[in-house]
C-alpha cells in the first residue's frame, strides 16, 4: 500500500499476550502522520489492546506482556530507556465514557498542562496557561459554550461536551498523536457527529488514530482503516487488511473484510 | 467463514432490484423488436403503440431508481453490495435509454408513413437480433456476477457497427441517385443509428457488470479513434 504521508508511528511484529492467552499476533502497520486512521474489527479481537499498544497503556495491566516493536520516529517505544509517561505526553487518548476530572472545566484542561510544563519548564506565566486552556477549548470546539462558565464542574456538562472537554484536556499537554478509544459510542447521535467533525478539524495537526465499532462512522471519517479479526486457529487478533478508507469499504481485497463491512460476518 | 442471516432483508432487497433490471430488459427488448417490425412493415399503428408504451418504461425506471435509493439510505450497503445497487442504479439509467431508441424507430416509422423510401429490412433485423443477443445475455452475465461473459460480449459490436456502416452507405447511394428521398432516407439512417446505439449501450451495461465483480473501471469500447474510417 503506497501512502502519500509521512509515517510517524511504524509497528513491527507486535503481539501481546494477557497471561497465558495471546490477544495480539504479529500485527505490522504503518501509520500516518496527520491522518485519521480507523481500527475496525468485531469484538474482542484485540482492537483496543493494540490501540493501547501505541501508548504502553497495556502495561498497566499487571498480566500483559508486549513483544514486538512500535516505532516512533523512528525509536522503539518499547525500549529499556524510554520512559513510559513520556510516551504518554506525546500520545495522548481519549476513552469511550468521557471521564472529565471532577474539577472546573478550566482545571480539567489547566491541570494536566500545569503538570506537564512544570516536567519540562519548571515555571509557568499565568497568561501562558490561560491562552492554552483557552486555545485548546478553542481546538476542541467547545469553547464558545463554555466559555462563561469555566468554574463550572466538569461533570455539569453533557455527554458531548464532556468528552470535548476530554479532548481539550488531551490536546493542552500539546501531543503530536491521539488515541481515540469509540470516543463516540456513549453519546446521542448528534454529539457524535459532532465528534466527527472535530476529529477531522483535529486531524490537520494531530495524527488520530481511533478505534470504532461504527462502521459508517469509521468509512465517513478515516483516511485510512486497518480491519481486525480473530485467527480461526488460536483466536488470537490479527490484522487481515490495511488501506485507504475509499477502497476498504468499496473494494476490499480479503474476504473477510468484506464479510464484515458488509455486516455477513457471521 | 461462517456468514449470518444478518442482511437477510438486504439481500433479500438486492435480489427483487436484480429481477427488476432484468423485467425492464424484457420490456425494452419487446419495444425494440416491435419498433423494428413495425418499420419493416411500415405500421403506423404498430409504432404509435410502441411510443405510447415508453412511458411504462419510464415509469419502471423511476421505480427502481427510487428503491435503489431506499436501499442505499436504510441498509448503508459497503463494498460489492453498494456496487451491486450502483450497477443497478447505472444500468438501469442504460436500459431506459434502449427504451427511448425503440420509441425513436417507431416514431421515425410515423414519420415516414408511406413515403418512397428504401428500409433495408434484413439488415435491420439483423442489427436488431444482435444487438438484442447482446443485451440479453449482458443482463444474464449482470445476473451471475459473470464478469468473464460480460468481458466478451462487447467484441461483437464490430458485427453491429459493420451492417450499420452497410445501411449507411446504401441510403447514401440513394440519396444520390434520387435526392428528393435524402429528407426520408435520413430518418431510416437514423433509425438505424438507433440500433447501433444500443449495442453501444450493451457495452456500457458489460462494464458495470466488471466492475460489480472486480471493483475495477474498465473500458469496454474497443474502438479505435486513429483508425476509424
Amino acid at each position: 500500500m503506497t501512502m502519500e504521508s509521512k509515517i510517524v508511528i511504524q509497528v513491527n511484529n507486535v503481539n501481546v499476550w494477557y497471561g497465558p492467552a495471546q490477544a495480539l499476533k504479529d500485527v505490522s502497520l504503518k501509520v500516518p502522520a496527520k491522518k485519521i486512521t480507523a481500527i475496525i474489527g468485531p469484538s474482542g479481537c484485540g482492537k483496543s489492546t493494540f490501540l493501547r499498544c501505541f501508548n504502553r497503556m497495556n502495561e498497566l495491566v499487571p498480566t500483559a506482556r508486549t513483544e514486538g516493536e512500535v516505532l516512533y520516529h523512528g525509536q522503539n517505544i518499547y525500549a529499556n530507556e524510554v520512559n513510559p509517561v513520556e510516551v504518554r505526553r506525546r500520545i495522548g487518548m481519549v476513552f469511550q465514557k468521557p471521564n472529565p476530572f471532577p474539577k472546573s472545566i478550566h482545571e480539567n484542561v489547566a491541570w494536566a498542562a500545569r503538570i506537564n510544563h512544570l516536567q519540562s519548564n519548571g515555571r509557568w506565566k499565568n497568561t501562558e496557561l490561560e491562552q492554552l486552556v483557552e486555545t485548546s477549548l478553542r481546538k476542541a470546539a467547545l469553547w464558545d459554550e463554555v466559555k462563561d462558565k469555566l468554574h463550572q464542574s466538569g461533570l455539569s456538562l453533557s455527554g458531548g461536551q464532556q468528552q470535548r472537554l476530554c479532548i481539550a484536556r488531551a490536546i493542552a499537554i500539546e501531543p503530536e498523536i491521539i488515541l481515540m478509544d469509540e470516543p463516540a459510542s456513549a453519546l446521542d447521535p448528534i454529539a457524535s457527529l459532532k465528534i466527527e467533525e472535530l476529529m477531522r478539524e483535529l486531524s490537520k495537526n494531530y495524527t488520530i488514530i481511533v478505534v470504532t465499532h461504527n462502521m459508517q462512522q469509521a468509512a465517513r471519517v478515516s483516511d485510512y482503516t486497518a480491519f481486525f479479526t480473530l485467527d480461526e486457529a488460536d483466536r488470537a487478533g490479527i490484522l487481515v487488511e490495511h488501506g485507504p478508507s475509499n477502497q476498504i469499504f468499496t473494494n476490499p481485497r480479503d474476504e473477510r473484510t468484506e464479510g464484515y463491512v458488509t455486516g455477513r460476518f457471521g | 467463514m461462517q456468514l449470518s442471516p444478518a442482511r437477510q432483508k438486504l439481500d433479500h432487497q438486492l435480489g427483487l432490484l436484480q429481477e427488476d433490471i432484468v423485467t425492464l430488459g424484457e420490456m425494452v427488448e419487446l419495444a425494440v423488436r416491435k419498433a423494428v417490425e413495425a418499420l419493416k412493415r411500415r405500421d403506423v399503428r404498430a409504432a404509435q403503440l410502441v411510443c405510447t408504451n415508453d412511458q411504462s418504461i419510464n415509469d419502471r425506471r423511476y421505480d427502481i431508481e427510487i428503491e435503489g435509493l431506499i436501499l442505499i439510505a436504510t441498509q448503508q450497503p459497503m463494498a460489492r453490495d453498494l456496487r451491486l445497487v450502483a450497477a443497478i442504479l447505472e444500468i438501469n439509467t442504460e436500459l431506459e435509454r434502449i427504451g427511448d431508441y425503440a420509441k425513436g424507430i417507431a416514431r421515425i416509422t410515423m414519420l415516414l408513413k408511406d413515403e418512397n423510401v428504401i428500409i433495408p429490412t434484413g439488415k435491420f433485423q439483423r442489427m436488431a437480433d444482435l444487438s438484442l443477443s447482446m443485451l440479453s445475455r449482458a443482463l444474464k452475465a449482470f445476473v451471475a456476477q459473470d464478469a468473464d461473459a460480460a468481458l466478451q460480449i462487447p467484441r461483437e459490436d464490430d458485427q453491429i457497427d459493420a451492417l450499420y456502416n452497410q445501411i449507411f452507405k446504401d441510403l447514401m447511394h440513394k440519396m444520390i441517385a434520387e435526392p428528393a428521398t435524402m429528407e426520408h432516407s435520413n430518418y431510416v439512417i437514423w433509425a438505424a443509428h438507433n440500433l447501433e446505439r444500443l449495442a453501444d449501450r450493451v457495452t456500457n451495461i458489460c462494464e458495470r457488470v466488471v466492475f460489480l465483480v472486480n471493483g475495477e473501471m474498465q473500458e469496454l469500447d474497443i474502438t479505435d479513434c486513429e483508425s476509424e474510417s
